[in-house]
């Protein structure tokens, strides 16, 4: 118990400032009133799905949690049903295989609702592109607000994309 | 076993590891594996290709490790089944089915002939990696607008909400219109057994695939998996690529293992067009594949402890690992390191800053690592939950092929950068880590044994890296050639068979994960545990299944 505390105070706080909102990733207009957002803004529930992913986007999610991001400390938390869920924040092509498990998981989150899409397959269908196996992009499958791209993007560029979605257009 | 042993001819390929190939008809296809098999070697690969296209009929390859290299066995087959042999290899089991599925061809006398890769997707008599195969409008989804997809779930909800009044109709056991994967489980029966199905969307933030327990209370009696859900025509996709444009799909095959990926796949390419990367490539390489197995294995210790309710390990852990990702992104370009690793070479040098700042990190691994291991070892809570959980025993192991990482936690002590290292590791001597338990704690202390000889290894490289240039040109690879790409990864061996086609361009590639070894096992390794206990031990094996499902 002593190294433990010992490791944490000499580790100290790394928490690092987060990014602000960048209206230039939106795909879609605001679908929600200026009014409902700032509730998402205090305390926001994701729903990760990996729609068919390299799985180098889930790594960066992953890396979301650690100290430096510290995604938490800012009222946003991943939770383990769509049930639970404001967001969905969606990586991959959408693999053919994946389509309906996609389009349920999105059917089972309440209104009102927000997709974010995740990496250049999420934006594009990337260098998988469309074929007998892949739908391509996120949004030729559902709704998607916000698109983030990179391969993959950092935790910094998916913490940007999450909080575009949930913040008002500037201007 | 000498290679004269064997009963078909062996000719040497070139390239960087020691491999041979040779041509085999259906009696000696099961002749060579069983000779493989009873020698203690195992089946690194199997897969199918194609050869309609220049009158050739199909054929099926098998990869066999041996202790002096590795052979590719090719069976041509005049007609669409081939001699199964999963009766020799277990896991060749669901190499055999996904054959099936993309090729139209089976394995003959196979108990499981069950689908694989296939759901629902494409029809059961299209087989997409025939050459004559369309990839028409039919099976491609059109691009459409928000709008029009707003309007079709819109609708699609009103049917939903229909057939949810009508509930109580006992006709209706499918509440979607759309197609699906009817895959019939093993089910298993007695009074109290019952299923719990998980996934392919599953609690936490990890990739899609199906598990369907068979429990009593909350004991395991089975699990079943059902993969295939990330298919996305990866295979295909290369064939549509020059060799230049397959580097960066390579590397994208399992996104965590990309630096091995994109090794295995430079040096099947570096062998069909007959170059070697020049000594610093090299050793840059070696430099490259250690980092991402340190990163890795950082990360699952963070999951690990996280797992068991430790959450102070993973944000150790993990603070470590993000650190490291820095450093990569500093001198590499890249986080994960992506497409870093070329054929011909590498992309990015380091200079002395470079090394004096990998050093400083490994220095500051190595300490806080150290300490971490010790609160682990002494955490009661912790190693509550991991010994003896999700145990797979060195016979089990030896007998079912279990390989790679997992495979060194349960006894079986292979790893290619000690028996069979392609430079620079034949200069480097690495010491192999071995553990018996087979459980949770021994899959932990294998990755923290890891860092530590990994971090030497680094140490080690960036004392003896040589000097020169970090890449070479490589030149338009001959039509027909067949080359092969092997290196250990951080999760296991990591197989690239390439077939080059006219014009530089790929005619067959495939990639091959150690998770097809791999998953078939945790089936077994989660026998008698209670549910609970589940993410654990997956976690604690960490498989691939963008690997898998291809």
């Amino acid at each position: 118990m002593y190294q433990t505390l010992k490791l944490i105070l000499t580790t100290g706080i790394k928490t690092e400032a987060p990014p602000q909102a960048d209206d230039s990733l939106r795909v879609a207009r605001e679908r929600l009133q200026s009014k409902i957002l700032q509730y998402f803004a205090g305390a926001l529930t994701i729903r990760h799905v990996d729609a068919g992913s390299c799985n180098g986007c889930e790594l960066e999610i992953n890396a979301l949690g650690n100290p430096y991001y510290n995604l938490e400390g800012l009222g946003i938390k991943f939770v383990a049903s769509p049930r639970h869920a404001d967001m969905l924040l969606v990586t991959g092509p959408v693999s053919r295989h994946m389509e309906v498990a996609l389009k349920r998981t999105y059917d089972a989150t309440p209104e009102p609702k927000l997709v974010v899409a995740l990496g250049d397959c999420g934006c594009t269908g990337g260098i998988f592109g469309e074929s007998y196996a892949s739908c391509g992009r996120v949004s030729n499958v559902i709704p998607v607000d916000v698109a983030v791209p990179g391969c993959p993007p950092t935790p910094f560029a998916i913490m940007q994309g999450i909080l575009t979605a949930i913040s008002t257009r500037k201007g | 076993m000498k290679l004269e042993d064997f009963n078909i001819e062996l000719k040497p390929l070139p390239g960087a590891m020691p491999v041979w190939r040779g041509r085999a008809d259906a009696g000696q296809w099961r002749a060579v594996c069983q000779q493989v098999r009873d020698d203690g070697g195992r089946l690194v690969a199997l897969w199918g290709s194609d050869g309609s296209d220049r009158g050739e009929g199909y054929a099926v390859h098998a990869a066999l490790a041996v202790p002096s290299g590795l052979i590719v066995a090719t069976l041509p087959l005049a007609g669409e089944s081939f001699p199964d042999v999963s009766d020799i290899f277990s896991c060749a089991n669901r190499m055999q089915r996904a054959v099936c599925d993309l090729f139209g061809v089976r394995a003959e006398g196979a108990a499981d002939q069950r689908k694989w890769l296939r759901h629902a997707a494409w029809p059961a008599d299209v087989f997409p990696l025939r050459k004559d195969f369309k990839d028409d409008s039919d099976l491609r989804v059109q691009s459409s607008s928000n709008h029009e997809i707003r309007t079709t779930i819109n609708q699609r909800r009103t049917t939903i909400n229909e057939r949810r009044a009508a509930i109580d109709d006992p006709r209706i056991t499918n509440h979607d219109p759309r197609p699906v994967d009817d895959y019939p489980f093993v089910q298993v029966g007695g009074e109290g057994v019952h299923e719990i199905p998980v996934g392919p969307v599953h609690a936490g933030t990890i990739e899609p695939g199906h598990f369907r327990f068979s429990i009593v209370g909350e004991g395991v009696l089975r699990l079943e998996e059902r993969l295939g859900y990330k298919h996305k025509g990866i295979e295909k996709r290369f064939e549509q690529m020059t060799l230049v444009e397959g580097a960066r799909l390579a590397g994208r095959v399992s996104g965590d293992s990309t630096v091995a990926y994109a090794w295995a796949y430079a040096m099947a390419v570096e062998a069909v067009t007959g170059i070697t990367p020049p000594p610093r490539a090299l050793w840059l390489r070696a430099l490259l594949l250690e980092r991402e197995r340190v990163g890795q294995h950082l990360w699952d210790l963070g999951f690990l402890g996280n797992d068991a309710g430790f959450g102070f390990g993973l944000a150790q852990f993990s603070r470590l690992r993000e650190d490291s990702l820095r450093t990569s992104n500093a001198l590499f370009g890249h986080r994960y390191l992506m497409d870093t690793i070329v054929p011909g070479g590498v992309a990015r040098d380091i200079d002395s800053d470079g090394i004096a700042g990998i050093r400083r990190e490994i220095d500051a691994v190595g300490t806080t690592v150290s300490t971490l291991r010790e609160i682990y070892v002494n955490h009661a809570g912790l190693q509550d939950r991991f010994v003896d959980c999700g145990r797979i025993r060195q016979d089990q192991a030896a007998r079912l092929g279990l390989t790679g990482l997992a495979g060194r936690a349960s006894g079986i002590g292979s790893d290619l950068r000690v028996q069979i290292p392609p430079a620079p590791y034949d200069r480097l001597g690495v010491n192999l880590v071995v553990r018996t338990g087979g459980d949770v704690a021994a899959r932990a202390t294998v990755r923290v044994d890891e860092i530590v000889e990994s971090l030497r290894l680094i140490g080690a490289i960036l004392d003896g890296l040589p000097g020169g240039d970090i890449a070479i040109s490589v030149p338009v690879a001959p039509e027909n050639a067949f080359g092969i790409g092997w290196v250990e990864g951080w999760r296991g061996e990591v197989l690239i068979a390439l077939e080059t086609g006219a014009n530089n361009r790929i005619r067959r590639l495939h990639p091959h994960d150690p998770s097809w070894q791999n998953w078939p096992l945790l089936e077994r390794a989660v026998l008698g545990n209670i549910v609970p206990d589940f993410p654990l031990i997956n976690k604690s094996f960490n498989l691939s299944y963008s690997g898998q499902d291809l």
